[in-house]
């Protein structure tokens, strides 16, 4: 199980919680069980020729990552921010 | 029910409710507040289903649907995107446009997008797919041009407008790219816009038209006279009777220190011949607001022949207002209501056909599109 730490632009996918668990060995399979688990999660994160979104970042453990093949280390936390500045 | 309207803004939806008069208005509280919702549509069929363009400012773009006039919501299970993998590696950044289909096909919609692509769904907008037709065609690149002429937020397709008497015939637009008509629900489609100006562009040496690639900000068919278009251009106001595929600049006709410029048009939903606008200063460098600060809807009542400056109960001054091409819209009710929206916050309405006008609303955010639903 990996710790996702959820950002409050995505918690009403979340029914409010900001920290949920997911399934995957990779930071794609991850985002997939998310989306198992809460319907349309993925498709606000990552674009349909899986970009992570302009104004998204993620970090797994302390490392920014663009790459959804990524893998997740047992115990490795991973972090979902809203990234944008201004009104 | 009565009268509503449904604001969309760069920070959420609003819905004002008339009383019986029109006279009285209440505002409700923000639905998707810090969203940027592009454009919000009540279904004519049903006049119950909503739905909503939506996108957040961190997140992806996607679609919600209320089956309960605006009570509760629920996003799409497939909001529109392109195909994975596609050559183009297109992704959709915002879901801009709402139309729905005609009474033949009740549950119908179609979306524009931006960058500029056509979506359909055929269960009141739970699931949304790409209409091949258009989006992949083989000119589709030519024909809306590069990044360059697009609006300041991106490339916009618009206006998609279903023949009330045939959903197999379908227009769009956009800016820019120009009007392209399809008259088989999407798969083949055609340019439009004979006798459009598009003065951005060299005049060619052999005196021909460019067949695309002109600026429409707003398109609209009469629903009761389906063969009468309209058309704001970037370039003026234009008007078409089908058959004919060229289009008449009746907007020479207006004042020429206002000018034929701006984003909306509204047809009178009766009178085939009355139609409005909001002029904004399409001169110097492209201000967008109205001319002098002295803000006005222009009406014609004869097709485009004359205009007559409608303003009575607006500022008379220092009012650089800018009204956006899905922000301004008319009722079914007699005398008809008109109602529009400014980026800077104020919904403003007519109960008489634009002879007088008062400000309903204000301190909203920047307004994006209004859209009434009458019972």
């Amino acid at each position: 199980m990996t710790k996702v730490i959820v950002p409050t632009q995505l918690r009403a996918y979340t029914s409010g919680l900001a920290e949920v668990t997911a399934l995957g060995a990779t930071l794609d399979a991850v985002l997939h069980d998310l989306d198992r688990q809460f319907p349309g999660f993925r498709f606000r994160v990552i674009d349909e020729q899986d970009r992570v979104r302009r104004h998204v970042i993620l970090f797994v453990g302390q490392e920014r990552c663009e790459e959804l093949s990524t893998e997740i280390a047992p115990g490795v936390a991973i972090q979902i921010v809203g990234a944008l500045s201004g009104g | 029910m009565p009268l509503q309207l449904y604001i969309a803004t760069r920070k959420g939806i609003w819905v004002a409710t008339a009383d019986a008069d029109r006279r009285v208005w209440s505002l409700s509280t923000p639905t998707f507040l810090g969203q940027q919702c592009h454009h919000v549509v009540l279904d004519p069929r049903d006049r119950t289903t909503l739905l909503a363009a939506s996108r957040q400012g961190h997140l992806g773009p996607t679609v919600f649907r209320s089956t309960d006039r605006g009570a509760t919501w629920k996003e799409a299970a497939t909001p529109p995107m392109f195909p994975k993998g596609e050559p183009r590696a297109r992704a959709v950044d915002h879901v801009f446009w709402l139309t729905p289909s005609n009474a033949s096909e009740p549950g119908v919609w179609y979306t524009g997008t931006s960058p500029k692509g056509l979506f359909r769904s055929e269960d009141g907008g739970v699931t949304w797919a790409p209409v091949a037709g258009f989006n992949d065609h083989p000119e589709q690149l030519q024909w809306i041009g590069g990044d360059k002429d697009e609006t300041p937020d991106g490339g916009k397709l618009h206006s998609i407008l279903v023949d009330p008497r045939d959903a197999k015939h379908v227009y769009l637009g956009m800016s820019g790219g120009g009007i392209f008509e399809s008259r088989d629900r999407g798969g083949a489609w055609t340019p439009l816009n004979a006798g459009v100006a598009i003065d951005f562009a060299p005049a060619k040496d052999d005196g021909s038209e460019y067949p695309y690639g002109h600026d429409p900000h707003c398109v609209v068919l009469h629903p009761r006279q389906p063969d009468r278009l309209w058309q704001q251009n970037h370039c003026g106001i234009y008007k078409l009777d089908r058959p004919s595929d060229r289009w008449e600049r009746v907007g020479d006709h207006m004042p020429k220190h206002v000018g034929d410029i701006g984003f909306p048009i509204v047809v009178h939903p009766r009178d085939v011949d009355t139609a409005w606008v909001f002029p904004m200063d399409g001169g110097g460098d492209w201000p967008r607001t109205s001319p002098e600060g002295k803000p006005a809807v222009y009406v014609t009542r004869d097709a485009g022949a004359s205009w007559q400056r409608q303003d009575a109960g607006m500022p008379r001054e220092q009012a650089w207002w800018t009204v956006k091409r899905q922000a301004m819209c008319a009722d079914d009710r007699d005398p008809v209501g008109l109602y529009f929206g400014t980026t800077s916050g104020e919904i403003w309405a007519t109960r008489d056909g634009g002879a007088s006008w008062d400000c309903i609303a204000r301190h909203l955010p920047h307004i994006y599109s209004v859209t009434a639903g009458d019972a």
